[in-house]
């Protein structure tokens, strides 16, 4: 029971529990102790410390707008933001109201009328950027995963190709997102055209935003892992004469699972953050945009509420990033140690 | 007639109100009802500026959901990305420049077909420079009272700027875009001081406008003035509000001229849509307007009660987003110059009064010679070709329709527009500029000869 625990701790990523867990079970209290101290007790006192820190410096900095918000302030600001996520909410309930209200009426005008229930039109609060910001990346990151896998294992399998497009990947990789988003931001206006167009244009630019710089990563930690099976193993599967695509999904990707799960991080993070940068500068909807309009403000609450993005920008990264090392940890059943 | 039978009061009354019934009802079928719109569902852009109050307002009020739209209002980075998207058809409309459309339909900068049916507001902008210039500017400028004396012309702001040249220092000065209000009023305050600010020429692919210049004027976006004016970047500039009135707040700078004192209520925002999308779509364009006017009027009505409503509209963060004291400050009918000198300007911000809301061909076409003027027209146009231009943008017969909807709607009185059997479009000769030239819409060749400082006739950079 309490090993089970445990390993489900650790495969979750809370091994700092773990010694709780042994201490509840009265193990070596005085060691479980030290190892509590070490690994819970001694991040939060850092935590701590940076938060004071933060504090004591932010009063000392003067902008045009007042000083520089230290924790308490932004605490404020996020608590103001809920507020008005919650006041938004209740605009909207009175707009759907209205909206029926005005249907029925139209209704009984002319009961052949076409009437529809229309989406809200009113603001998209904080939490509806996160939501916003979530969705695009992972759009763009899924994207970018269905391409950088197959081709990949492609090169991973054959090494002229591989050799053949290389310094594409290598020309490509390094390119910025401000670079690619005019480019993608023209190119879906001038393809993407359609009466009733099933996502937004904004989106669209910035999921393939994201997809472009996210791709790479994943596509080079791919061809590597596939490269550096065991040959042994392909040669067994040559011999017992399994068909390609078995040899690909039997072989070939099991044992690479591990670099192409790390590809997989890596693109997630770098996805996450072209895709605020992105916001800001083509403003998409988002957190990124969330961020611009309030820079653009210019009230005494703005540099509170970026900072509030900031720290959600900051924590979802962690958790995205956390999500992937457990996600490995489940599928490629490695020790959870490992991948660290 | 029966003579035996009296005529009760209660009788007549009863006539009376049958007859005003039918009567009502009678206008109410004699006009052509606007139809249902065409499209319900719409999005409009702006920029985070107080003029764009109207917008805020016909939403917030529920005026545009009474006309059967759904409007979604989206800010802006900047004019450029706002009148793209206006010609790719993104936004169904925008809070734009009055010189925005005239700019688009004689294709200086992007070529595209604009059309306004309404003008935004009057006056609003102000011209701002930074501390360290206002102590070189102070000692040139009257005073009285131990206050300086308004309006202040550039003539105090020239000793600043040649010993500016004679070092052969640039002398960086901001303005929110190519055609905008702004470019315009800056030139014309400045111009009319003696500080030549610059030709364009774009003809020769020169559309930075600095040509000639003793004051080099470049394009810095509304929000962002105050920040590059304390980086030292530019020197003063030219924008609208809550933009002076925060660096007066910051204490970066002084607001030394109103364009209400350069030219007593001037035409400043318009609303924009694209001609194809009006074509397309007349019966929701009709609508849009009518929910904008009514807006405007809620703005302005019974001496500006509806003010400080109105502010904590636009302080919101989805609209100007500043803080609420300072977009008070000019939207309450005072407007604060050097710190503590707070003065009362009752129509800083006008939104309906004096016919704000009508296009009126003249407006127009004074945009139009000050494009001639400082060369953004390169060649010389007869006074016929100023009327051509005026009439393909400004679309009164549209604004008309929309009024007229409204004043049979019992919700505006006819008097609070302009007589539309006899209206021609023209203002009469307009004398309040800051320095005393007469403009007279239906000359704009004549009035160019009136400058001493810009291009005339056959003036060719």
């Amino acid at each position: 029971m309490k090993d089970k625990l445990i390993h489900s701790l650790e495969t979750v990523g809370l091994s700092p529990m773990v010694p709780v867990v042994r201490l509840a079970s009265g193990e070596n209290p005085k060691q479980q102790c030290t190892e509590i101290f070490e690994r819970i007790g001694l991040p939060i006192l850092a935590i701590a410390l940076f938060l004071l820190l933060w504090s004591v410096s932010a009063a000392k900095v003067q902008t045009s707008l007042g000083t520089l918000p230290g924790p308490a302030q932004v605490w404020e600001q996020y608590q103001g933001l809920v507020v008005e996520h919650k006041e938004e909410r209740a605009k909207e309930e009175a707009f759907y109201e209205r909206q029926e209200a005005r249907n029925a009426k139209k209704l009984a005008k002319n009961p052949d009328a076409e009437v529809k229930i229309r989406p809200y039109t009113g603001k998209e609060t904080f939490f509806d950027q996160i939501l916003t910001s979530l969705y695009t990346v992972f759009t763009g990151f899924i994207l970018a995963s269905l391409i950088a896998i197959p081709i990949g294992v492609a090169c991973g399998l054959n090494k002229k190709l591989y050799g053949a497009v290389s310094p594409i990947i290598q020309i490509l990789k390094p390119v910025s997102p401000l670079a690619w988003l005019p480019i993608v931001t023209m190119v879906v206006s001038a393809v993407y055209v359609s009466s009733d167009p099933m996502f937004s244009k904004s989106f669209v630019t910035s999921a393939i935003t994201v997809t472009l710089c996210s791709l790479w990563p994943t596509l080079i930690n791919t061809a590597t892992g596939v490269a550096s099976i065991d040959k042994d193993w392909l040669n067994v599967g040559r011999v017992i004469q399994l068909h390609w695509s078995k040899q690909v999904t039997k072989i070939a990707i099991p044992a690479s699972l591990p670099m192409i799960f790390t590809g997989l991080r890596i693109s997630l993070g770098i996805g996450w953050m072209v895709l605020i940068a992105a916001e800001m500068l083509a403003q998409n909807p988002g957190l990124g945009k969330f961020v611009w309009d309030e820079f653009q403000n210019g009230s005494s609450n703005s540099l509170g509420r970026i900072m509030v993005a900031v720290v959600v920008i900051g924590l979802i990264g962690y958790v995205l990033d956390w999500l992937m090392v457990s996600l490995q940890k489940i599928i490629s059943h490695s020790s959870p140690e490992s991948a660290r | 007639m029966q003579k035996s039978a009296p005529l009760s009061l209660q009788k007549i009354i009863k006539t009376t109100i049958a007859a005003a019934v039918v009567s009502a009802s009678f206008i109410g079928f004699s006009h052509a009802e606007v139809g249902e719109p065409e499209k319900e569902d719409l999005k409009f852009g702006f920029i985070k500026l107080t003029d764009m109050a109207p917008l805020a307002v016909a939403y917030e009020k529920g005026y545009f959901e009474d006309e059967g739209l759904y409007v979604q209002l989206e800010a802006q980075a900047n004019w450029k990305v706002l009148l793209d998207r206006v010609i790719t058809g993104e936004l169904d409309g925008a809070h734009m420049l009055a010189g925005q459309p005239l700019g688009a339909t004689i294709g200086f900068g992007t070529k595209a077909d604009i059309i306004t049916a309404f003008s935004m507001d009057l006056n609003g902008n102000a011209i701002t420079v930074s501390n360290d210039i206002w102590a070189q500017m102070k000692p040139h400028v009257p005073h009285k009272d131990g206050k300086p004396v308004h309006p202040i012309k550039a003539d105090a702001l020239k000793p600043v700027v040649d010993s500016y040249v004679d070092q052969g220092k640039p002398f960086n000065m901001g303005m929110v875009f190519p055609v905008s209000t702004h470019n315009y009023e800056l030139r014309y305050w400045l111009a009319a001081g003696g500080i030549h600010p610059g030709y364009y020429a774009p003809h020769k692919g020169d559309t930075s406008g600095k040509i000639d210049a003793d004051a080099l004027l470049s394009v810095t976006p509304p929000p962002q003035m105050p920040s590059t004016m304390e980086a030292g970047t530019i020197y003063g500039y030219c924008v609208g509000e809550p933009w002076n009135q925060q660096a007066v707040f910051k204490g970066i700078g002084v607001p030394v001229v109103t364009d209400y004192e350069i030219w007593k209520n001037n035409p400043e925002k318009v609303f924009g849509v694209s001609k194809g999308w009006a074509d397309e779509y007349p019966n929701t364009h009709i609508r849009v307007v009518k929910a904008m006017i009514r807006a405007a009027k809620w703005l302005d009505e019974e001496n500006n009660k509806n003010r400080p409503e109105a502010v904590k509209i636009l302080s919101k963060s989805q609209y100007v987003g500043a803080d609420h004291d300072v977009i008070a400050n000019s939207m309450t009918g005072t407007f604060e110059y050097e710190k503590g000198d707070k003065r009362e300007v009752p129509d800083f911000n006008v939104f309906f009064r004096y016919n704000a809301t009508y296009p009126y061909y003249s407006d127009a076409i004074w945009y139009l010679t000050q494009m001639r003027r400082w060369g953004q027209i390169s060649d010389n146009k007869p006074d016929s070709w100023y009327m051509d231009i005026a009439k393909k943008v400004y679309r009164p017969d549209i604004y008309a329709i929309a009024a007229k909807e409204l004043i049979a709607d019992g919700v505006i009185d006819a008097s609070e527009f302009p007589d539309f059997a006899t209206e021609s479009g023209f203002k009469p000769p307009q004398k309040h500029f800051i320095d005393n030239i007469v403009y007279d819409g239906s000359k704009p060749n004549a009035y160019l000869e009136k400058f001493s400082i810009g291009l005339k006739k056959d003036d060719k950079i």
